[in-house]
Parts: C-alpha cells; structure tokens; sequence
C-alpha cells in the first residue's frame, strides 16, 4: 500500500511510504530547514515526491495532528484533508509525538520514557510511553518542571535540559534536536494498520484555547 | 479549456468566512460560505485564531458542497483561485493550504489572487464586463479603500485607505461601546433611524485643509480616512452622559456617528472619483448593506454625475464566488497561473491582483 505522510507540527514534512506485508519501504522523504515556512514548501514537496514515484494517487494519508504550534499545524490538516477529498483516500491521524516515539523506541531504551517538543511560551509538549513506544499518558502541555522523571527524548529535552535535570529528567543525546518527522509517523500509521489497531481522526491537538480575552464592555460594563 | 468561459473555483479565507464558489466565465453557479461569525460575538471582534480554526473544520464540508450544489465534478474544473491576502495571516494559511493540495491532486493551474480586487470583480456577476472608468470604494470589518481599475487583471491603483481602523470596526467598536452586540454595523444602522443625526456631530477624520489640500496640491491624506479618532470621540461622549448620570442617549449617538462615518467615505469617494476620471463606481464589503451608506452615497453619485453599482448583498460580503470571478477573468485574460510556491501576504497591495510565479 502506498501511503503519503504529513506532518507539520513542527518543521514541515512528508513522506511516501510504501509497505507489503510487514516491510515498509520509504520511496522519498522532505523536510524543511525552516520553522516558518509549511504553507509555502509543503504543497511542491508533496508535488515532487509523488512525481518521483509516477504520480500514483496513494491508497491512504497519515496526518500528524499534533500538538504543535497552530497555524503550522493546520497545513498540514488542511492540506491532507484535502488531498483525501480528492483522492477519495482515508486520511488517518497520528498523534506526532508518537513520530519521535518510535525512534526512541529503537534505541531499547531500559524502561518507560518521555517524549518532549517545545510548545513556545516556556512550556513543553509532552506525553509519556512504555519502553516499546506504545503511548501511556499525554499528550500534555506544561513547564519543564512537571516532567516525570527519567529519560526524554525530543527537541523539548534539549531545550530545557539543566531544568529536567532539576526534576530527574535527563534529555537523551542524540534526539536533543529531534522533531516528529513524516517518515516516522508514516512507519508507526502503516504499522498500526497492518496490526489493526485504530489510529485517530484529523481533529487537531491544541491543547490550548484561543488566548481571547473577553473584554469588560461586552461583560456589561459601559466604559 | 474555454478562454471565454473557464470554469473556475474560487477559495476564501482571509477573515471568518470560509467561502467557496464556482463561475462560468460571467455567469455564477455557486456561493457557499461558512461563517465562524457567532463564534466572535462574545468577543465583539473576530479573534483571528477561533476563525482560523474554523476555516479548518469548515472547509472539505463547503467545497463538496459546492461541488455537489452546483453539479460539478473538480475534473470539469479549468483553474482554481485563492485569497492570497490581503486578511489575517493564519486564517489565509488555511485555505491557501486547502487550494494548494486541490490543485496538486488535480494538476489544475492555481491563481494566488487579491481580495480587494476581487470585491471588485465580483461585479461582473452581476451586471456583466464592467465599465470604463471605474473606481471603487470597498467598506467592510478590515477594509476602507477607495481604488482606480485601470484594468480589473492588471492595472488597479489605491488611491486613498484607512490609516487606522477599518470603517466597520468602527462600528464594532462603538456597538461595544453601547452595549450594542456584535456585529455592529446592522444594529447601529436600526438604531440610528430612531436618533437625530444632527443631536450631536462627532468630527470627521482626515478633513482639515492640511489633510486634504487641494486638487492641485493634494495633501497628504486627500484621499484617506481615519476613524479611530471618531471611535474616541464617542467613547469620550458616553463618558460625559455617564458622569452626570444622564441616561446615554443612545439612538442620537448612533446616528451622530453613523453620519460623521457614511459623511466623510461618501464626500472622500466621490471626489476622489471626481479627481481621477472616473464616472462609474462599484461599493464593496460588508458595510455596503449600510442603509445611510447606500442612501447618502447614491445621491452624491447622481449630483456628481457617477453611476453607481452595488451588486447584491451576498457577494458584498467576503465569499468564494467573488475569488472565483476574478480568477475566470485571469484565465480569459491569459495572465500565467502563480503555481504551488507562493507565500499568502497580509498585506498584498492592489496592484499585484494575482501574485506572479
């Protein structure tokens, strides 16, 4: 089955992943160097990617739906609910911290891990796994300092490192730079389809409300 | 496809509407349009990331439901337009993304095109080819600007906008003021018909000599408005009833600004008309439903010797027919497609009507 992955919750990214039987075979794969440029690359790597591969139209799409900052985060919704419109391809979504999950999974870690992203404001997104990456708790948006302990995997680790530290959390070398990536995200969707289990609808993971404040003249007060 | 008569699918997003509409050529098949306008009630504004969200959920269910209402499939489809700006940067993003992956999943050339031109050419809906001649005043939530339409595909000058607060925040502003509700410019509008227009004058902005200058010599805002002085002027006023414990005479306010508001875009409009040539104005934007707007301006149309054109409501206000017009007007005019790597601009100026590849 041929897949397209998307995910935006950080860099912009995608992937075509083709699987048989249990093996998966990634036919090509885009990242962008910037952080603020998904709604104008993602749409001409998606181009490119399938041209590369003969233009097949994909069977299905895997979508990060977060958490992530939010006008990032909605390209990629917005572009992979439309491509499966018109395709008239299932669009499945991933929850993106799971991208990095599975990477952190692969290096055996001894126990249970976190996996952290930078969610702005002095906070992180996170959520917690089992050593063979199946998510148990999150995601959640806090400050570093509520991290559980013990190893954290992700760009969130290695932006606050000495404060995990303070609460017993170690960011793990090597993924102190890592985003979810759609390769990863794309692998984890085709695995859990092979196996069956259910993957998430394309709502989004906010996890925070609009910072609208309602103003005190609409609470009745004149002036 | 037909030069004459693409079939063309225009896409909008740029405020709290999602729009989706489809054109043959001059002729319209459909308008659909989602609005989050409920959602911003409570806040008396709209909040740029609630309409974000909801151009997210709202637009797959709005395109097939254009598709299906006007009985046609994307295959038949010749071009596809979007709002590129100018309009609130995420709210953009959103159905730029939406456009971008329907034309690479159906090879259909992609128009980035502009807003306010498109107000414009959504005239031709209504009516046909538009005239010689042409200015355009465009009045609405996010917008006050007077243009010069050389030529509707490549040639569209400003000649004057507001340098602060759209014309119609203004009204939402002072409808919070009042304790009106949002949107404001519907209630004020009912309101002001039970008040005296002349009880109190509020200022008009940008109208002294220095401003305007003269015809040979423009000053340096002739042709601009500016209404957050205006907003002030009423909040200062209210304060005034309140502090002697008067009771706010609210319908007198509402005309008093509603006059000093439609007094200074109508007299601006028409001479800037008056000044560049142009015998024939379009109004567009949600303010164009302002009954003092349409009445005021009507007549100083006719005494000015300018026709005036007002096409119907539901294309006044932001929708996805009015992208898809000037995008059917593109195709015809065989301006180049802008293709998937553009950036949406927040700020896109009307001279750049579709942004180039």
């Amino acid at each position: 089955m041929l897949l397209l992955a998307i995910d935006t919750s950080a860099n912009a990214s995608a992937a075509l992943l083709r699987a048989e039987g249990t093996a998966i075979e990634v036919l090509g794969s885009f990242t962008s160097t910037e952080s603020n440029d998904h709604s104008e690359v993602l749409a001409p790597a998606i181009e490119s990617l399938l041209a590369t591969a003969g233009s097949v139209v994909p069977a299905a799409i895997a979508v990060g739906v977060g958490p992530g900052p939010f006008t990032g985060l909605r390209v990629g919704l917005a572009t992979a609910r439309t491509l499966g419109f018109v395709w008239g391809a299932p669009v499945h979504g991933v929850m993106s911290l799971d991208a990095i999950a599975l990477d952190a999974a692969a290096q055996q870690p001894a126990g249970d891990f976190t996996v952290a992203i930078d969610a702005r404001r002095k906070e992180l997104y996170w959520a917690r796994y089992d050593k063979a990456g199946v998510l148990l708790d999150g995601p959640h948006v806090t400050v570093a300092e509520e991290l559980p302990a013990g190893p954290v995997y992700g760009a969130g680790a290695g932006l606050y490192a000495d404060r995990l530290a303070a609460v017993g959390a170690k960011a793990e070398e090597g993924f102190e730079s890592s985003h979810p990536g759609a390769v990863s995200l794309g692998t984890r969707a085709l695995r859990s389809l092979a196996a069956g289990d259910p993957l998430l609808g394309t709502e989004p993971l906010y996890l925070r409300e609009s910072d609208a404040k309602v103003p005190a003249v609409m609470k009745g007060k004149l002036l | 496809m037909s030069l004459t008569a693409p079939l063309v699918l225009g896409i909008e997003s740029s405020c709290d509407e999602t729009g989706v509409g489809i054109v043959r050529g001059t002729e319209l098949l459909v308008n659909a349009v989602a609005s989050s306008m409920e959602e911003h009630v409570r806040f008396g504004g709209v909040i740029p990331e609630i309409a974000s969200r909801a151009h997210l959920d709202a637009f797959v269910p709005t395109l097939s439901a254009a598709l299906k209402d006007a009985g046609v499939t994307l295959d038949e489809i010749d071009a596809i337009a979007v709002t590129s700006g100018p309009g609130l940067s995420g709210a953009l993003m959103v159905g730029v993304s939406a456009a971008k992956a329907l034309a690479l999943a159906t090879g259909k050339p992609l128009y980035a095109i502009n807003h306010l031109v498109a107000h414009v050419g959504v005239g031709i809906l209504d009516g046909g080819k538009l005239p010689e001649n042409l200015g355009a005043l465009l009045v609405s939530g996010g917008h006050t600007e007077i243009l010069q339409v050389n030529s509707l595909t490549d040639d569209v000058r400003l000649l004057g906008a507001t340098i602060d607060d759209a014309a119609g925040e203004a009204y939402d502003k002072v409808a919070r003021l009042l304790g009106l509700g949002y949107p404001g410019g519907p209630v004020i509008d009912r309101i002001a018909k039970d008040g005296d227009p002349k009880a109190i004058r509020f200022p008009r902005g940008l109208t002294l000599p220095k401003f305007i200058g003269t015809a040979e010599e423009p000053g340096k805002h002739r042709h601009d408005f500016s209404f957050s002085g205006l907003k002030t002027a009423v909040a200062r006023c209210v304060e005034q009833y309140q502090k002697r414990g008067e009771e706010v005479p609210v319908a007198d306010i509402a005309a008093g600004f509603q006059e000093a508001v439609v007094d200074v875009i109508t007299s601006k409009a028409v001479r800037a008309c008056q000044e560049h040539g142009l015998t024939n104005l379009m109004l567009g934007g949600g303010v164009a439903a302002n009954s003092r707007l349409r009445e005021l301006l009507a007549a100083r149309c006719a005494s000015a010797g300018i026709t005036l054109r007002v096409p119907p409501r539901n294309l006044c206000t932001d929708n996805g027919a009015m992208v898809a017009a000037l995008g059917a007007q593109l195709v015809a005019g065989g301006i180049a497609p802008t293709g998937l790597g553009f950036s949406t601009d927040s700020g896109q100026p009307v001279s750049l009507v579709s942004l180039v590849a």
